[in-house]
Formats: C-alpha cells, sequence, structure tokens
C-alpha cells in the first residue's frame, strides 16, 4: 500500500489498541465498498461515516487531509484508521494533527441508527443519541448511563440499536412475521459480553444482513456496529420496510413491550381467527395458528404457559397478543423467559387491548378521550381501580368463561384506561394486583370443572335441593304408606292421591250435590266456611269432607281400615271415617241444608254480586289454604296410626307365621 | 422429608416421575410401580364413585417401615402417588391433601396447553416448579 508520510507515520506508529483495532475493522468493513477487495473503502459511506461523528465538516475535511485520504484519493486501511483516530481526537477536542493521533483515545463516536432505509431515522439520530443514553434495556442488558460510562472510555452510543423490521401483515397468518421492530441500546461494554451470547441466535440471520448490510447503507442512514464479531453486523437482521413511524418511540423501549403496530399487527391476527376481539380463541385454533411459526412444540408450550394467565385453555386477546409477542421474540432470538416480562402482564396488556374495543363500542371510547381531557377523573378511577381491581379480575374470569362481547369489557374499561394515563409508576402496581389475584384465584375454569372452587360449588348446590325433598317427602310417604298398603287399598291409594288436587272441585262437588239450588256459587263458597266451621272441632269434620267429597271411594277406604285393623286400638281413624260412610249418603243433603240455612246473610249479598264475589273468591282462597294445613296436619296424623297399624300388622303377621308351621304340621 | 412424586397415566405409565434422592431414584420407581396395584384396588371397589373430590384421594396405600404412599385418583384415571419418608411424622393428611390438589390444579393446567398431547411425559416449566416447590417444602 502506498505510505505518505503522514499515512506511513499514521500507518506504523500509531498504536491500536485492541478495542480501537477491532472497532476499526469494523467500520472498516461497513465501509467497504462493494467491489473491495483492494482495501480502498468507497467514499461516499466513509462521508457518511464522517457525517455520523457529528464533526463539522470542516473537520472531517481536515481529519481527511491530514489521514492522507485526501491525497490519495482514497481511503486506504491506514487512512481509514487514521481518519477514525482523528475523529476521535477531534471528538474528544484534540486538534487534528498526527501528533494527537499518537495518544490513546477513546474511541470515535458515530451517531446514528443502523442500516434502516427509513430516511426518517436519520432525522432520529442525533436525538436518539440522547434518547439512546437514558434507555438500556435489552434483554439481559443492564441499564446504562453515560455518565458510567464517560469515566473511562467512551463506548459508542449505544446506537447499535437491536431493530427488527415488522413486516406487516403480509397474508393471513400464512407466516408469522419475521420480527419486530425492536430497538435496542446496549451499553458498549456489555456489547462484548452480550453479544457473544446474541452472536448464537444472531448467527441465523447474519447471512441476511450482510447482503443488507451493503444495501443499507446508504448515505443517508448509517449504522455503528460493535465491535468484532461479525455477527454483530448481523444485528441489522431481516430488515424491512416498516410502513408506520411508529417504531420511532420505541427506539428506549424494552422487546417485550408491544408497539402500536404490532398491536395493530396482532389485532388483525386475532381477528383473522376469531372476528370479535372481545371473546376468546380456542386452544386448538391457537395451537394450529402458532404451530405454523414453526418454532419447536415444547417453546410453544412454554410461551403458552406464560401466556395464558387465566389458565382457561384459551386466549382472550390480551393473552393472544402476549402468546403472539413472545414468539415474534423468540424467532428473533430472543431466549424465552422464565416467567412474563412485566411490561407484558395482562395489566398493562388489558390496556392496549380496549384501544381495539374502543372502535366497537363508543362508551369506551367517549371515555378514553374524556380521562384524557379530565384527568381530576383520574383520581376517582385509580381509587376504583385499586378497590375494583378484584371486580375487573372478576370481570375478566367472567369474560373469559362467558365469551363476553367488549360491551362487557366496556364496563371495566373505565378502570383499565386510567392506567394507562396515571404516572408510570402506578402501572406497576396494577398489574402486579392483578397478577396476584390471578395467581391466587383457584382457576376460573371454565371448561374443566376439577378446581377446588367448583366441587365446593357443587357441594354447595346439593344442600339446597334437600328442602325440596322434604317438601315431596310428605308425599313420598304417603306413596311409601300407599304401597304398604298396596295389598289391599287400592282405592285408599286413590283417594290418597286424589286429595290434594281434588280440593278446589271441592266446591263444584258440593255444586253438584246441590243441583236444586242455583244459587249455589256462594253456597259453594259457603261450603268452605262451613267446612271452616267445622275445622275447629278435631279432625272429624275434616275427614268428613274428606269422606263426603269421595264417596264411594272413601267406602273403599274405610272398608280395608276395617279389615286390616281389626284390632280396635287404632279404630278410632278408621272409624271416623266409618262413622261418616253413612253420612255422605244422608247427612249431605242434610249438611247442604244448613248450610243453605246459614247463609241467608249471603243471600242478602247477592245484590252486590261483583264485589261479593271477589270477596269470596279471596276467602276461599283463604279457606283452600286453611284446609291445606289442616289437611297436612291430619296427613302426618293418620301417618303415625298408620306406621303404628303396620308395626301391629307386621307382629302379628310374624305371630301368624310362628303359628302356621304349627298348624300345618 | 419427600421422597418423590410420580404421575401415572391411565394406561399406567408414567407422565412424570421425580424423586429427591438420587442414588434410591430406582427404588422410588419400584415403590409407585408397585403401588399401582393398590390403586387399582381401591378404584375398582369405589364403585359407585362419582368423582367427589374426597373420593379422589385414596389416602394412604400402604406403610412400609421405610416409607408411606399416598394415593390420589383423578376423574380421568390419571394417578398421582406421592411417597414420604416414614420418619416424617409431622406431615399430616390434609397436607397431603392439599398438595394433592396442588398437584391437581397443575396437572390441568398442563392439559389446558394446546401443545401437550395428553399421554405426553409432562414438560412443564411451570409443573415441574410446583413439584419443585412441593419437593422442598416439607423438607
Amino acid at each position: 500500500m502506498e505510505q505518505e508520510s503522514g499515512a506511513a507515520s499514521a500507518g506504523t506508529f500509531i498504536p491500536l489498541n485492541e478495542r480501537e483495532h477491532g472497532f476499526y475493522s469494523g467500520l472498516h468493513a461497513l465501509c467497504q465498498a462493494d467491489s473491495s477487495g483492494t482495501g480502498t473503502l468507497s467514499s461516499c459511506k466513509v462521508a457518511t461515516l464522517f457525517k455520523a461523528s457529528q464533526l463539522p465538516p470542516e473537520t472531517l475535511h481536515k481529519v481527511t487531509e491530514v489521514c492522507g485520504a485526501k491525497r490519495l484519493g482514497y481511503f486506504g486501511v491506514t487512512q481509514f484508521y487514521v481518519a477514525l483516530k482523528l475523529l476521535a481526537a477531534a471528538q474528544s477536542g484534540l486538534p487534528i494533527r498526527l501528533d494527537s493521533v499518537t495518544t490513546n483515545l477513546p474511541l470515535p463516536r458515530f451517531v446514528g441508527l443502523q442500516i434502516e432505509p427509513e430516511l426518517q431515522y436519520s432525522t432520529i439520530p442525533p436525538g436518539a443519541d440522547v434518547q439512546g443514553a437514558p434507555c438500556g434495556s435489552g434483554p439481559g442488558s443492564s441499564s446504562w448511563t453515560p455518565a458510567d460510562r464517560g469515566g473511562t472510555f467512551r463506548p459508542l452510543e449505544t446506537n447499535t440499536e437491536k431493530k427488527e423490521a415488522w413486516s406487516p401483515p403480509r397474508s393471513p397468518c400464512a407466516s408469522p412475521p419475521r420480527s419486530p421492530v425492536i430497538y435496542h441500546s446496549y451499553p458498549y461494554n456489555q456489547q462484548r459480553n452480550g453479544l457473544d451470547a446474541q452472536t448464537t441466535y444472531e448467527s441465523k440471520h447474519s447471512s441476511r444482513p450482510t447482503a443488507q448490510l451493503e444495501q443499507h447503507s446508504s448515505p443517508s442512514n448509517y449504522g455503528t456496529k460493535p465491535t468484532m464479531e461479525h455477527s454483530a453486523i448481523a444485528q441489522a437482521s431481516s430488515v424491512e420496510r416498516l410502513d408506520q413511524q411508529a417504531v420511532v418511540y420505541h427506539c428506549n423501549e424494552d422487546p417485550w413491550r408491544i408497539t402500536g403496530e404490532q398491536l395493530e399487527y396482532y389485532t388483525n391476527q386475532f381477528k383473522s381467527l376469531q372476528p370479535d376481539l372481545g371473546a376468546l380463541i380456542l386452544g386448538a385454533v391457537a395451537k394450529h395458528f402458532f404451530t405454523k411459526s414453526k418454532l419447536p412444540i415444547p417453546e410453544l408450550s412454554h410461551i403458552w404457559e406464560l401466556s395464558d394467565v387465566d389458565r382457561d385453555g384459551a386466549l382472550t386477546f390480551s393473552e393472544f397478543c402476549t402468546a403472539f409477542h413472545l414468539i415474534v421474540a423468540r424467532k428473533n432470538g430472543y431466549p424465552l423467559p422464565e416467567s412474563l416480562p412485566v411490561s407484558l402482564q395482562p395489566g398493562l396488556t388489558q390496556q392496549e387491548e380496549h384501544i381495539p374495543d374502543t372502535p366497537e363500542s363508543i362508551e369506551p371510547l367517549i371515555v378514553f378521550e374524556d380521562e384524557e381531557s379530565r384527568p381530576s377523573k383520574l383520581d376517582q378511577s385509580i381509587v376504583e381501580l385499586q378497590s375494583g381491581s378484584t371486580t375487573k379480575t372478576q370481570d375478566k374470569t367472567e369474560e373469559s368463561s362467558q365469551q363476553d362481547t367488549a360491551s362487557v369489557r366496556a364496563g371495566p374499561a373505565p378502570e383499565t384506561l386510567t392506567l394507562r394515563l396515571p404516572a408510570f409508576p402506578q402501572r406497576p402496581e396494577p398489574p402486579q394486583d392483578l397478577d396476584t389475584q390471578w395467581r391466587t384465584k383457584t382457576r376460573p375454569r371454565s371448561y374443566s370443572s376439577t378446581s377446588i372452587e367448583d366441587a365446593m360449588k357443587k357441594a354447595e348446590e346439593p344442600p339446597t335441593p334437600p328442602p325440596r325433598p322434604q317438601k315431596t317427602h310428605s308425599r313420598a310417604s304417603s306413596l311409601d304408606l300407599n304401597k304398604l298398603f298396596q295389598q289391599g287399598a287400592p282405592g285408599l291409594k286413590s283417594g290418597w292421591l286424589l286429595h290434594p288436587p281434588a280440593l278446589p272441585p271441592r266446591p263444584s262437588t258440593s255444586q253438584v250435590s246441590q243441583t236444586q239450588q242455583i244459587k249455589v256459587q256462594q253456597p259453594n263458597f259457603a261450603d268452605f266456611t262451613h267446612f271452616r266451621e267445622e275445622e275447629e272441632s278435631p279432625e272429624k269434620p275434616d275427614e268428613q269432607r274428606l269422606c263426603s267429597r269421595f264417596g264411594p271411594s272413601t267406602e273403599d277406604l274405610t272398608n280395608p281400615y276395617k279389615q286390616e285393623a281389626p284390632a280396635g286400638s287404632h279404630s278410632q281413624a278408621p272409624q271416623k271415617p266409618a262413622r261418616r260412610k253413612y253420612h255422605p249418603e244422608t247427612p249431605n243433603p242434610d249438611a247442604v241444608p244448613p248450610a243453605a240455612v246459614q247463609f241467608p246473610p249471603p243471600n242478602k249479598l247477592t245484590q252486590r254480586l261483583l264485589s261479593k264475589q271477589k270477596r269470596e273468591i279471596q276467602m276461599a282462597i283463604r279457606k283452600n289454604k286453611e284446609t291445606n294445613a289442616v289437611l297436612t296436619r291430619l296427613n302426618s296424623e293418620l301417618q303415625q296410626q298408620l306406621k303404628v297399624a303396620h308395626q301391629e300388622r307386621v307382629t302379628l303377621e310374624s305371630q301368624l307365621d310362628l303359628v302356621r308351621p304349627l298348624a300345618s304340621t | 422429608w419427600r421422597v418423590g412424586i410420580a404421575v401415572i397415566a391411565k394406561e399406567n405409565y408414567p407422565l412424570y416421575i421425580r424423586s429427591v434422592a438420587s442414588q434410591s431414584e430406582l427404588k422410588f420407581h419400584y415403590t409407585v410401580h408397585t403401588s399401582l396395584d393398590v390403586v387399582e384396588e381401591k378404584i375398582s371397589a369405589v364403585g359407585k364413585s362419582l368423582g367427589d373430590q374426597r373420593e379422589l384421594y385414596l389416602g394412604l396405600l400402604y406403610p412400609t417401615e421405610d416409607y408411606k404412599v399416598y394415593g390420589y385418583v383423578t376423574n380421568s384415571k390419571v394417578k398421582f402417588v406421592i411417597v414420604v419418608d416414614s420418619s416424617n411424622t409431622s406431615l399430616r393428611d390434609n397436607e397431603i391433601r392439599s398438595m394433592f390438589r396442588k398437584l391437581h390444579n397443575s396437572f390441568t393446567d398442563v392439559m389446558c396447553n394446546p401443545f401437550h398431547n395428553p399421554g405426553d411425559p409432562i414438560q412443564s416449566k411451570a409443573f415441574d416448579g410446583i413439584v419443585s416447590g412441593m419437593m422442598v417444602q416439607t423438607g
């Protein structure tokens, strides 16, 4: 290589420490002309590099002159290195002379983003530079402050952002997008270590980026590269054009944060699977979809575990976004986290999910806007949020379990929207609250019922039925008794069964019996009154009524009674109907005339027919209820008597059995 | 001091076996295998079982001089077996029950994962975490 004096001195006498050497070689590679093999550098690329150093143009000219490139007309390796050294010197404030080159200088700083084709980014560099300093978060990289680094040496001003373009929805989930657009700023220090780790999973991208590097190191854009590792160049992996500029805002975000554009993409994908944003994507559907991403199944399984926070086997919109984001991150080489990163936790993603919700429901839209204009409301809503976070999670679980539409979400929308607007420090709290509540909530399972809660609920449910059987128990017991007496008393059974429904027809029967008297209706009711009067006396009149109603059936009733209870101990009960057995035939007309006699006053009242009828209907209802009560009481007592009778029968039968063999023998 | 936890599928092959003591792992496997007989016996005995959770817990299957084996069966005939040291007398029945409940919950989580095929060995980190926690818990 030609060596001018200056160049020679530059070439031979400049001590380049290892760091610089690496850096410079990286830059050199960057600036390599396409057809390079000769070691000359494309001047335009060098020019861009120089511009990125943010030095005034005259300085750059000086540098060029001093390093000897001007003379040569091109940048050779040595010239390039000298130039870089001079740039460093200039940036540290030293005069641009060859002398200054020999000193131990920090590395030249080059501001500028990486190889993004977007022209917009060219305007960013100065800003990004500033922003790059405070933002230093990336997976595994600690936060970075320039102060820390400024002392010893100046690392690159971060801007080895790791950016990966986000391919807009190309086809309905044909292949998942290449990579999300993520900005990263790595501290230079950690680049070495971090990049070692990254090289492993960046290596797969290395092929593409190197080609694209050449392509994209257009004059307007420039990116600085970390040192040494060529794979570091691979950070410009899969660069694709962005449609939107939303990426700009995220130069200082960590990779786990979902950008606006990503969110829109996820929303579209969600809609392609499930049109209703408030509904769930079932597990099988999600599995099919995510399998297309060609990630290994264990990883997908792990992603699912991370993202399905309510563990219902289906994905809500926020869970879907989380899962999608994790997949995308994984495809770009990020190792899967062990637990859900903070920015992906449901509290946060819920905010974003309401953004797509807002077009669908008017109310949240309004609230959203209002919230922005009424910060005073925030305090209330924050309080509500703190107190109502449980309700919200319950709402969430209900939603997840019931597949509510977005309108339901509109309810908690005001609460969740407040999450965005208050100060950021508050944000981790509600998600954590939610998180703990999610965890502590014992499984709002919609699709399976193996949890304790469900078991307990099931256990709780049975207690309520028991009162019901008790009510029916009376009937059941009557049925049992019917079975007991089944041999001899079919009539009894029918009689008992007829008992309850026959109450209303009672007046009709009596009416029938009083065919002659047309003023029947009131006497019908009158019968009840009569009956009621009779109630006060012991149950006999009840039985009388019973028996009077059932005429022939009661005869059957009484007969078995008589037959099966030869012992007269309980004959009182059967005797009562027996006694009355004859009465129905005769005293009915007797009963009726007294009923008729007793109601001349009602006859007077017939003049006010309507009101009287109403009153009587009400009276009838009351009386029916009273008769019901009386009859149930009677029923129970009779049952007891029946039990006694049964027992006696059993004893008698046993005695009979004892006697019978003796008799037979 | 827990010896181990095992999850056995309906067809009686293990889905997940994890024990603390590495040197006696074989013995642990053997114990679990032999306990399956007892489990089967208990399952067949409970003919009228309607899935009541109390009946899912089989209780102490059999005690030996070294350890005690507890069993639990789910509605889908997946069996959980916990083997504990006999010297650990502080473990109460309720604690064992709660452990089984937790296991069951984690297991259903794994099953809910659409990427997990029932019948595959369980390879869930969350499940591993829970099991580890339980194994350490009563240590």
